[in-house]
């Protein structure tokens, strides 16, 4: 057990209080945790700053999603804190960094790129104030945090694309181009705490932060890793549902073979194995502009299942639907199948608009016959029919064939049936509906159809 | 070898470094920490990015021996923690039939008619060990409440015997591919190590940790290469130890230059998926044409 006053007298109510905004954002910190927190920071040396963000990390975050919220309130927390304490007790930073002032515009670039490209974070932390520096005497700052991060990057030049570019630089890596954003916006925000002389309003991580990088422009590679992640978990998924199990049958003919080895009394039972439920899926995907963002997503989603289920067809539509199946059995690559598909899908019409009614009819002409219990059908869309007649009968019709009919919704359910969203409409004919705007949602359903957790009926 | 409590996150550091495996900071302070707290360590992570030689690691560099259970599905208590071996009992109550139930029904439970299954031998161990639970996320629910016991107080109850108290502290180390989540009640248990695949940087000393004959300059081309790879949607993206094997048979084939034909002709070393391979020809072999390799970052998502 770890003597508490091991550690500096301050500390102790400050650790606990950040365990409080990590559970109040949703990560499970038990008093266990912080216990263990205490006694291992006992081990380490608290005063390294790695070490102890390490030490902490490890015991109160018990995931990797855990761990991204971690950092992101560790920074802001400790920050706070320290500002706090220095707003309380009137300490002020006199010196602002000295050099800025004489440096030219290019001098001043060429420094920064340097300190980004070496990645060093205290040399990062310096060239922001640099910067500030300069952009303070040019009086060029607009007060506001977000727009003077971006217009000192901009005015520097720090984009990672090679156009840009003069002979001999170092190229720029995306992170340590943002991890210079964030030492310019915590300077920014320093400066601005100093000139106030208080804190601005500590804000909730909001769920958007967390939410799906959806749009094209945001990070790809964000969705592809969590679709790797739902990859593994497909792939296992239903297995665990395999092995001993109260309920299984017992398999008459191997208990007795096993028994031979204990002279015929039968000690071991054995089970019959539960073989998983493998679905015959069909998705249907909205990919018009009104769901753009989450198109992008819905459609990686959909390479993810190809890889884990056999039996899945896959259409998309706007006006009209089209199949996809083969598209995405013959390529592997993301990128290629969105271009395939906008090209040959041959989904827009006139308008360019969604018009579920008459994707339902088209569907339930073309595929109606296939449709059996065994199989499940997705709909990934918004359910906004620009006020054509959206055809709940027909989608009635359709998941009454359907053993089961899930809709996922890019949009939060607070925005349904606001405006031409005719989801309650469909949502009656549903086996379920879900939300799907954070890989939770999407992993939530993801259990749902391979089987793991029930759905209620 | 003598078995000490290190001193520092560095300590671990180095004597992690000196059996050829070379820790991250957040790997070193959690083993540190593993060993200091006694707690047990979850490690997850994709698949080959040294979770389990992590394990091996520590045992080599701590000195206690390593004991292993590996997990599959329907996994269950006789093959992890104990069995009554009970040809033996039938074949000790049949040997000495005329002594009666009372003689003999305290004797066929005694430790004699035991099996140790890794948990047990763990636990029961007079030299401090290090226990390895690899892949723990391939068995059920049950067998992770099970482990509770084990894994908090460091005991096992046999009803027959009683309580077995561990004589050591063994250091734990739980790997996990994340494909299923874990009970709350386990993780809060543990110590939590997420390990990535390395930065270039480190994976450049481990391969050439691994393969110090090879080249620097073919060794940097060597791990950008498997960046690139990696970046690449795949069935299965190059581990580690794939990246070691491809370093020796570079060198083997007296290799003294990365270019596409190298790449075609050893590529089945780093990808094991026909589709795979297809798209690794595809991809990175053309890039190799060019003089100098882009990083990984502009190959793309």
């Amino acid at each position: 057990m770890a003597e508490p006053s091991a550690l500096p007298p301050g500390l102790a109510p400050r650790l606990v209080a950040f365990c409080e905004e990590l559970r109040g954002e949703g990560v499970a910190v038990g008093t266990a945790e912080i216990m263990d927190a205490f006694e291992a920071l006992d081990a380490v040396p608290w005063a390294v700053a790695e070490d102890f963000r390490e030490a902490l990390a490890a015991t109160v975050t018990k995931s990797q999603e855990d761990r991204r919220v971690f950092d992101l309130l560790f920074d802001r927390f400790f920050f706070r804190a320290a500002e706090a304490e220095a707003v309380r007790r009137d300490i002020r930073e006199e010196r602002r960094y000295e050099g800025g002032e004489r440096l030219d515009l290019d001098e001043l670039r060429d420094a920064i790129r340097q300190a980004i490209a070496a990645g060093n974070d205290g040399e990062m932390r310096d060239a922001a104030r640099l910067a500030i520096a300069a952009f303070g005497r040019r009086g060029e700052g607009s007060g506001v945090v977000g727009v003077d991060v971006q217009r000192i990057r901009r005015t520097l030049g720090l984009t990672t694309s090679n156009r840009e570019r003069r002979d001999g630089e170092p190229r720029l890596e995306r992170e340590d181009v943002q991890a210079f954003e964030r030492h310019l916006r915590r300077e920014l925000e320093r400066a601005l705490v100093e000139r106030t002389r208080k804190l601005p309003p500590s804000r909730p991580l909001v769920e958007l932060d967390r939410a799906l990088p959806t749009s094209p422009s945001q990070d790809l590679a964000a969705v592809h890793r969590a679709v790797a992640q739902l990859k593994r978990r497909l792939a296992t998924l239903g297995h665990e549902q395999r092995g001993r199990r109260r309920g299984a049958v017992v398999d008459v003919r191997r208990t007795m073979r096993a028994s031979l080895e204990t002279g015929g009394v039968p000690l071991r039972l054995k089970h019959r194995p539960k073989r998983p439920r493998r679905p015959e899926i069909y998705v249907l995907c909205d990919v018009s502009t009104s769901v753009t963002s989450a198109s992008v997503f819905f459609l990686s989603v959909l390479h993810a299942l190809h890889d884990s289920f056999r039996k899945l067809r896959s259409f998309v539509f706007i006006e009209r639907i089209s199949e996809v199946t083969e598209v995405f059995e013959h390529e592997r690559d993301f990128r290629a199948i969105s271009e395939k598909i906008s090209r040959e899908g041959g989904v827009a019409d006139v308008s360019g608009y969604t018009d579920y009614g008459r994707v339902w009819l088209e569907f339930f002409e073309e595929i109606a016959e296939d449709l059996g219990p065994r199989s499940t059908v997705i709909v990934l869309g918004d359910a906004r029919t620009n006020g054509r007649e959206p055809h709940p009968e027909v989608f009635a019709r359709l998941s009454e064939r359907a053993g089961r009919t899930f809709w996922l919704n890019p949009e939060p359910r607070l925005y349904w049936n606001y405006g031409d969203s005719v989801m309650a409409a469909y949502e009656r004919h549903c086996t379920a509906t879900f939300e799907c705007w954070t890989t939770q949602h999407l992993e939530d359903f993801v259990n749902v159809i391979a089987g793991g957790a029930r759905v209620p009926e | 070898m003598s078995i000490t409590s290190p001193e520092s996150v560095a300590d671990v550091k180095h004597s992690l470094g000196r059996v050829g495996y070379l820790a991250d900071e957040p790997a070193a302070l959690v083993s540190f920490l593993a060993q200091r707290l006694g707690k047990p360590v979850l490690v997850e992570g994709p698949a080959g990015v040294g979770k389990t030689e992590l394990a091996k690691a520590i045992s080599r560099a701590s000195g206690r021996e390593l004991i292993r259970l590996q997990c599959y599905e329907g996994l269950d208590e006789a093959k992890a923690l104990y069995e009554w071996n009970y040809r033996k009992q039938l074949l000790r109550i049949q040997s000495d039939a005329r002594e009666g139930w009372e003689g003999v029904h305290d004797e066929i439970f005694a430790e004699e008619f035991l099996l140790s299954r890794p948990l047990l031998k763990a636990i029961a161990s007079t030299e401090p060990v290090v226990l390895l639970i690899d892949e723990i996320d391939k068995t059920d629910q049950e067998f992770e409440a099970m482990l509770l016991e084990v894994l908090s107080d460091f005991q096992i109850s046999i009803p027959e015997l009683g309580v077995i108290e561990a004589v050591t502290h063994p250091v734990v180390v739980l790997t996990s591919n994340n494909s299923r989540e874990l009970t709350e009640a386990l993780k809060r248990r543990c110590l939590y190590l997420w390990l990535d695949y390395p930065e270039v940087e480190r994976e450049m000393e481990i391969v050439r940790l691994h393969a110090p004959e090879l080249d620097e300059r073919l060794a940097r081309r060597l791990v950008e290469v498997i960046h690139m790879v990696r970046q690449l949607d795949l069935k299965k993206p190059p581990s580690i130890a794939e990246s070691i094997d491809w370093a020796r048979a570079l060198l083997l084939l007296g290799a003294d230059e990365l270019d596409a034909e190298v790449l075609e002709r050893t590529m089945s070393i780093i990808v094991k998926h026909r589709s795979d391979i297809a798209l690794v020809a595809e991809r990175v072999g053309v890039r190799l044409g060019e003089p100098s390799v882009p990083s990984p970052q502009s190959s793309g998502a």
